[in-house]
């Protein structure tokens, strides 16, 4: 048997909520996540970092949450699919996604979704060759991607609309 | 639609079958509140991890577990004990003569037959902790020689993995019509070729999922499995296990994708359940990305050499085949690992007259991972060497793909037809496919332009590739050979006591739409809205027993049931409505959640008062009449041994001939899968099969070293279709709904995945053939493409 892991105190927000819990060092983000909060909507799909299913954000930036370790995320702030969707702020991409069946299984589609309102976040007017490029951190196997694309498109579409009326 | 009643009258229920409605149930996991197995957690729960084979094949010395019991270690199970409570398992089908396979265990005892088998399992407080004490498990191997390679396993030279069966033979299936020698002897041409797809996975997002809990009171076992099959799993636990059947539940909950991985016994989810028993308490196991590459069923890896004769006039004489395939070291239990072949047997050249026909199929035992059923069993390489052949075939003969396969499709007075192999098909759209198809993306103009380019040194291809699909199949798949898989699916609906209806049916969700669809038709047969409908499914204790999800089936087999059950509760309702009202049933109707006089339109009871009075004013129901507002009914398709799907895919594609990369630039599909319940939800599942397809022609594959090690394992090395690599997908349709079912509706699901692959390999060879390079290996990588072209050694 290894040495028993080291614990640590960790003090971060969640979802706008103030946890503190003492962590294995070892356990990445996403583990703590969904074992110790209860937040199961970031899936677990490769742990390598490479399907995105485990998309979260950490102080405003996107990561993946089987790269990144709980105890790194000491005072850090912490959102996840579930906090993203109380607040609102991908209520327009939700709705693009489900109007256009953007998903099947929905087990990417959390990290999907993430991903989507990074870039429309960074670039207001992506190509569809940008969107699909953006996008390609993401694995889904059920959809073709199309509807997914479509989804963002539209999305992008109707911000520029409202920001210029 | 509107009623022609007055102001009075209810609007008419609409016809759900056929809209695009977004799926209630999607809302839930847009938000991030799916539920899949590893989101479950019960009280005591503790979990599993796999000491798994480090070799494709070695004798097990002995297994020594004492260091890995350590603090939080409940216990390490190995294969002697829980062969002891799981009775073994042999995949063969009683009707499928000759396939032989040896009894396999959850857990290789004595020897380990591919490098991934699972050997021992560690029950531990944490999965953390449960990886690291597996790595204390010390196993003393000896290993044994591995049998790799599906062109020599039949060879003397090669060991036997089984030496009870003499070789490594699985299965063998043959079809022939006769006078294919003679076909080739007059032909005016022959082409030929040796088409290869190397084995591949389905790699769903949500890996193998199972958590399972035992109450040793009731003995009482309740698995929460990530499966398409709930039924199937109940029957194979409760008869290895030794339970009764009805005290076995098996819930599926939200599942991550299925594609046909999810419909097979794994030996780490036996044991698992056999650790829930001897612990009495729930164990969950989810395998991880590495050991699903090791431990998940793989398909599609055939070789096959396969000719045709054809006349100067441009018909197809004679086909002449023979695939060869290697299996895992067993065949895949309960479904058997010979549907492959079967399918190539029976397939090839099938859209086409089939003049002459002769095949042969092999499937061989190898020291690689089981080997089975995945999205499209078979149909990819029976198109992929029909198609490719028919390309061949065209430009020796000069003549345009397209018009060359117009003039050999099976004529369209000439159903049913009844192959040679034995299969009817009971009427396919082929020649109203394609001209859809050439019209959708414009044929003659992107001809056209690809010689015009051609001249500017940019080199695109254009490839055709007709496909048939079965669907709905009947009991002779698995049924009839003594597995006890339903051919039948049944739906009950209950009239809430507020006139809603809650649906239950034995088909689930697996990401396709399943309970769009049993929504979309309940609510249309019984005359709701659809907000007044609620689906239940996924759940062997309260479900009505059936199929479940596989074989393209669920719209076809279980819609069905749903439509008769609907229909069914709806008389009920109006003939007890006729009784109440003294009027006639055929003079009523229900629409948007009444009862209203067919001619006039006008109310006569809202279904909450027929709740209402049915449930809780029975003194208002007649003495001698009793309505029965729940109902169930019952369908299999038993006309067919399936309901084929017929369709055309197009590509097109450019290759860079310095660098051999591939780039799609389109896709078009147009399918026929009879009634469509939900386009939207049929559109994109079959965009999504069409990059599977695609996964397979560009990207996809599970390389071995000789000795049988998988050399790419993971999602870093092993590749999978990703957005910016996939083209846009254009979707159409033909129409010729099955006349086996009141809904007509036929699969969908699986079509995409088996003309995507062949559609590509005859675009790219189109592309090259200013070169005179072809490729026929799939995955089309860059190097392939450079060693056709000559380019690289």
């Amino acid at each position: 048997m290894r040495e028993p892991a080291e614990i640590m105190e960790v003090k971060l927000v969640v979802n706008g909520e103030t946890i503190s819990r003492r962590v294995a060092v070892r356990q990445n983000l996403v583990d703590f996540l969904r074992e110790e909060l209860g937040l199961t909507g970031s899936h677990f799909g490769c742990e390598h970092g490479v399907c995105g299913a485990c998309t979260v954000v950490v102080d405003g930036e996107m990561v993946r949450g089987c790269l990144v370790l709980a105890a790194q995320c000491d005072g850090a702030r912490v959102e996840t699919i579930e906090g993203l969707s109380g607040n609102g702020a991908l209520a327009d991409l939700q709705r693009a996604f489900h109007e256009r069946n953007a998903l099947q299984c929905g087990f990417c589609t959390p990290g999907m979704l993430l991903t989507a309102a990074e870039l429309l976040a960074r670039n207001p007017r992506p190509s569809r060759e940008e969107i699909r490029a953006h996008l390609s951190g993401n694995y889904c196997r059920c959809t073709g991607y199309q509807a997914i694309v479509d989804a963002v498109e539209a999305v992008c579409r109707a911000r520029r609309e409202e920001a210029a009326s | 639609m509107k009623s022609a009643g007055g102001p009075t009258a209810a609007s008419r229920t609409p016809n759900y079958i056929g809209v695009p409605l977004p799926r209630a149930n999607a809302k839930r996991l847009l938000a991030g509140r799916g539920q899949y197995v590893d989101d479950i957690r019960l009280p005591r729960m503790v979990h599993a991890a796999f000491v798994r084979s480090p070799y494709a094949h070695a004798r097990i010395v002995r297994i020594d577990t004492t260091e890995a019991h350590v603090p939080g270690v409940l216990r390490v199970i190995t294969g002697a004990e829980v062969a002891g409570m799981c009775r073994p398992y042999v995949g063969v089908l009683a009707h499928v003569k000759g396939m032989r396979s040896a009894p396999q265990y959850p857990l290789a005892a004595d020897r380990a037959r591919w490098q991934g088998e699972p050997v021992a399992a560690v029950i531990a407080e944490t999965r953390a902790l449960a990886e690291d004490a597996a790595q204390l498990v010390r196993v003393e191997w000896e290993e044994l020689p591995a049998v790799t390679d599906a062109e020599t396993a039949l060879e003397p030279a090669t060991p036997v993995i089984h030496p009870e069966l003499g070789d490594n033979l699985c299965f063998e299936r043959r079809v022939d019509s006769g006078g294919v020698d003679e076909a080739f002897a007059r032909a005016d041409q022959v082409v030929e070729a040796t088409f290869v797809t190397t084995r591949h996975t389905a790699v769903t997002l949500e890996p193998r999922s199972i958590l399972a809990d035992f109450n040793p009171a009731e003995r009482q076992l309740t698995v929460w499995h990530s499966t398409q099959v709930p039924y199937m799993m109940q029957w194979i636990l409760a008869r290895h296990f030794g339970l009764s059947e009805p005290r076995v539940r098996v819930i599926a909950p939200d599942v991550g994708g299925g594609f046909g991985l999810k419909i097979h016994t794994y030996g780490d989810e036996l044991a698992t359940v056999a650790a829930a028993i001897l612990l009495g308490r729930p164990v969950k196991f989810i395998a991880d990305r590495l050991e699903s590459f090791v431990s998940d069923f793989h398909a599609r890896g055939h070789c096959v050499k396969a000719r045709m004769a054809v006349s100067k006039a441009g018909d197809i004489l004679a086909v002449d085949v023979d695939d060869l395939y290697g299996i895992g070291p067993y065949s895949g239990y309960p479904r058997g690992s010979a549907n492959e072949g079967i399918q190539v047997a029976n397939l090839v050249g099938a859209p086409y007259q089939q003049r002459a026909y002769r095949a042969r199929s092999r499937a061989v035992f190898q020291n690689k991972p089981m080997y089975g059923q995945y999205r499209a069993v078979g149909h990819p390489i029976a198109c992929i060497t029909s198609e490719g052949l028919v390309d061949l075939a065209a430009e020796a003969l000069g003549r345009d793909p397209a018009e060359f396969r117009r003039r050999n499709y099976l004529p369209a007075d000439a159903y049913p037809h009844t192959l040679v192999s034995g299969l009817t098909f009971e009427r396919l759209s082929q020649h109203e496919a394609l001209d859809k198809l050439l019209a959708m993306m414009d044929y003659r103009r992107l001809r056209a332009e690809q010689a015009e380019l051609r001249k500017r040194g940019v080199y695109r291809g254009i490839g055709l590739a007709s496909f048939v699909e079965n669907s709905n199949p009947s009991s002779a798949t698995y049924g009839q050979g003594g597995v006890s898989i339903a051919a039948q699916d049944a739906c009950t609906i209950k009239l809430t006591a507020t006139g809603g209806i809650t649906v239950a049916s034995s088909i689930n969700e697996i990401g396709q739409g399943g309970y769009a669809v049993i929504s979309q038709i309940a609510a249309t047969l019984v005359g709701v809205p659809i907000e007044q409908v609620k689906v239940v499914i996924g759940d062997t204790e309260v479900t009505p027993y059936g199929g479940g999800n596989w074989g393209s089936r669920g719209t076809g087999i279980g819609g069905e049931a749903v439509f008769q059950a609907g229909k069914a509760l709806r008389a009920n309702i109006l003939n007890f409505v006729a009784r109440l009202t003294e009027s006639e049933a055929s003079l009523l109707e229900i629409r948007d959640g009444s009862v209203v006089e067919a001619a006039s339109g006008a109310v006569r009871m809202s279904l909450e008062e027929v709740a209402r009075t049915a449930y809780f004013q029975t003194a208002r129901v007649p003495r001698d009449f009793q309505p029965e507002l729940t109902v169930t009914r019952s369908y299999a398709q038993k006309t067919y041994a399936g309901t084929y799907t017929n369709g055309i895919q197009a590509s097109h594609l450019e290759v860079d001939v310095d660098t051999g990369f591939v780039k799609l630039l389109r896709h078009w599909v147009v399918d026929d899968c009879g009634t469509i319940v939900n386009p939207l939800l049929a559109d994109e599942q079959i965009r999504g099969a069409v990059v599977q397809g695609i996964g397979a022609a560009l990207y996809e594959q599970c390389l071995y070293s000789p000795e049988g090690q998988l050399l790419n394992g993971s999602l870093i090395d092993y590749l999978v279709p990703m957005a910016g690599e996939m083209p846009d997908i254009e979707v159409g349709h033909t129409c010729t709904p099955t006349a086996t079912s009141e809904l007509g509706a036929k699969g969908a699901g699986e079509a995409g995945t088996a003309g995507a692959a062949a559609a590509i390999m005859n675009a790219l060879n189109d592309a090259l053939r200013p070169y005179h390079a072809r490729v026929f290996t799939l995955p089309f990588t860059p190097e392939r493409v450079l060693r056709a072209l000559g380019k690289i050694q």
